[in-house]
């Protein structure tokens, strides 16, 4: 025996074994092989079926109106947004309360619900019309019916839903800037709006950037509803597909790998906004902040009529 | 002959508190003149009303002749709009406790900002002028730098020079060195005491008692809400000081 095994000082350290850790993983991998052997050789998944549809003309144009539907709402969404949030930290308590009223609606009614809401709203108003309220003339005058189609309906309903969720990363955001950055450029002789458009939103945006890009994505999913209504998206197309050649599982497999193509690629988009962002000078000012100056700023409160843009 | 700022009788309440109560101070032009007192003496807040960032409830403010804030009209004064409320913040520049430089904009766009969107300048000679007055303050090798990459000094003598960039009438500084490491105040005060040598009008609220005897030409001690004691800036020890709490302010942070 030499003195390396009996003296403490100079013996080799052996860490721990993991032997539990060694077991689990050994386990799940053997469960996931059998898993992926069960389906790779499931007669149903039908790999020449999904290869066949998965460039299917009908399946395309689907995906298309899925991809329309979702680029439209999310745009109408954040310029709603930005004014019902503008409008929720304005100092007039009308303003301030309709905007709270819109977001309290849109987030309380199921999207479901409120989509097939929209696509029969002709029989709660047949004609749509543009006039002098309370019994004035009637300028235009449309028919519901033709102005609601199911696609239109989608994008109302997908457009207004969501711009009270975005509203809601709006306010935060904007709360979030420093008043700090309010009243210097206030001390320096900016106006309201040109302190909101120079100062608050560049910096707000930076913080609603990766919220809204998890809302976009969600929201892509969410249009699969749109089926409900009979709009061909990309969900719609692949049913119509597999009722008529009950090849239900293959086709279902297209519409997920679509799906999952677009997450995925939105996915790697918002990770390098992101990545772009955590790098960005603003972020490390407002750690900075948060760190050396909680509790020193000086003065009292804003007035609340300085809080406001328009 | 009125003076060239004016404060008369301003107060100013939260609520049911008092911080500034009937407040009356008269400064010349190109007078440099300090606020001093405890904390809650309400210093910055009458700082803050001069440049209209708090509404007072009373008094009025002159500068240069001009009523700032406020127009007397049928009986009453009447509270200005905001756009000309921020006409009259342009002839004012104000540095505060916290800088609060424009953390997405680097140093040299924080100083043309203004200058170029309000007061509609060149954007070349904003620029050249920008790069003269980062130089004035030692900084024009950090011209673009973005604030967060700046020690709290550095970032506090940009804000001097964002605020001179608008040619302002007068300077309100409002605590400029008590968020700094106590090894980069003297950098910031170096800068003021510079400035005070070129002729403009100043008003600085501070706690170095040895800077404001040094480049102030008087002192205004509050304590309250109230002016208790006013005097040249050379009685500012515990000896000179005529008033009982200068005194006993005094001996507590000489």
């Amino acid at each position: 025996m030499s003195v390396h095994e009996t003296d403490p000082a100079l013996a080799r350290h052996v860490p721990q074994r993991h032997v539990g850790r060694a077991v689990v993983a050994v386990v799940l991998v053997i469960a996931l092989l059998w898993f992926v052997q069960g389906l790779a050789f499931n007669q149903a998944l039908d790999w020449p079926t999904i290869f066949q549809y998965f460039f299917d003309f009908n399946v395309l144009a689907g995906l298309g109106r899925t991809l329309l539907i979702t680029a439209v709402s999310i745009v109408v969404a954040v310029v709603l947004g930005a004014l019902l949030a503008t409008m929720r930290l304005s100092a007039n308590p009308v303003l301030r309360a309709l905007a709270w009223v819109y977001v309290w609606f849109f987030r309380s009614v199921p999207l479901l619900v409120l989509l097939v809401l929209t696509f029969n709203l002709s029989l709660l108003w047949p004609t749509i019309e543009i006039g002098i309220p309370f019994g004035g003339p009637t300028f235009v005058s449309m028919s519901t019916q033709d102005l609601i189609n199911p696609l239109v309906a989608a994008i109302v309903t997908f457009s207004l839903q969501q711009a009270a969720y975005t509203s809601e990363v709006l306010r935060a955001s904007i709360q979030s800037v420093p008043v700090g950055q309010r009243e210097a450029a206030a001390a320096l002789g900016m106006t309201g709006t040109r302190t909101m458009m120079r100062v608050v939103f560049p910096q707000a945006f930076r913080v609603a950037l990766p919220p809204i890009a998890n809302d976009t994505i969600n929201l892509l999913k969410s249009t699969s509803l749109v089926a409900f209504i009979a709009v061909p998206d990309l969900m719609y197309s692949v049913q119509q597909i597999y009722s008529s050649n009950f090849r239900i599982i293959p086709l279902l497999i297209v519409a997920t790998l679509w799906y999952m193509v677009v997450v995925s690629i939105l996915s790697i988009g918002q990770y390098f906004v992101e990545r772009k962002l955590r790098n960005s000078p603003v972020r490390a000012a407002r750690i900075a902040a948060t760190d050396d100056l909680d509790g020193l700023t000086a003065g009292g409160p804003l007035d609340a009529k300085k809080e406001t843009a328009a | 002959m009125s003076a060239f700022l004016e404060l008369t009788g301003i107060t100013k309440k939260y609520g049911d508190t008092v911080v500034v109560d009937d407040v009356s101070i008269a400064i010349e032009k190109g007078e440099t003149v300090c606020l001093l007192g405890p904390s809650g003496a309400g210093k910055s807040t009458v700082l803050r009303c001069i440049n209209m960032l708090e509404r007072i409830d009373n008094g009025r403010i002159v500068l240069d002749g001009e009523e700032l804030g406020w127009r007397l009209h049928r009986g009453a004064m009447r509270e200005l709009s905001g756009r000309e409320e921020a006409r009259q913040r342009q002839e004012i520049g104000m540095v505060f406790q916290s800088f609060n430089l424009f953390a997405h904009l680097t140093v040299l766009e924080n100083v043309i900002e203004a200058p170029v969107g309000v007061l509609k300048r060149k954007k070349a000679e904003a620029i050249a002028e920008a790069h003269e007055l980062l130089q004035q303050v030692g900084l024009d090798h950090k011209a673009d730098a973005y604030p967060a990459q700046l020690s709290g000094g550095q970032q506090q003598r940009v804000a001097i020079a964002r605020a001179l960039a608008m040619h302002p009438k007068l300077m309100l500084f409002d605590e400029p060195t008590s968020a700094l490491d106590p090894e980069l105040v003297s950098d910031v005060l170096d800068a003021i005491k510079q400035l005070a040598t070129t002729g403009i009008t100043m008003v600085i609220v501070t706690h170095e008692i040895g800077f404001a005897r040094e480049v102030s030409d008087r002192f205004v001690f509050m304590e309250a809400g109230r002016v208790v004691e006013t005097g040249p800036s050379a009685r500012l020890s515990v000896e000179a000081a005529e008033n009982e709490r200068t005194r006993g302010f005094l001996s507590k942070v000489l």
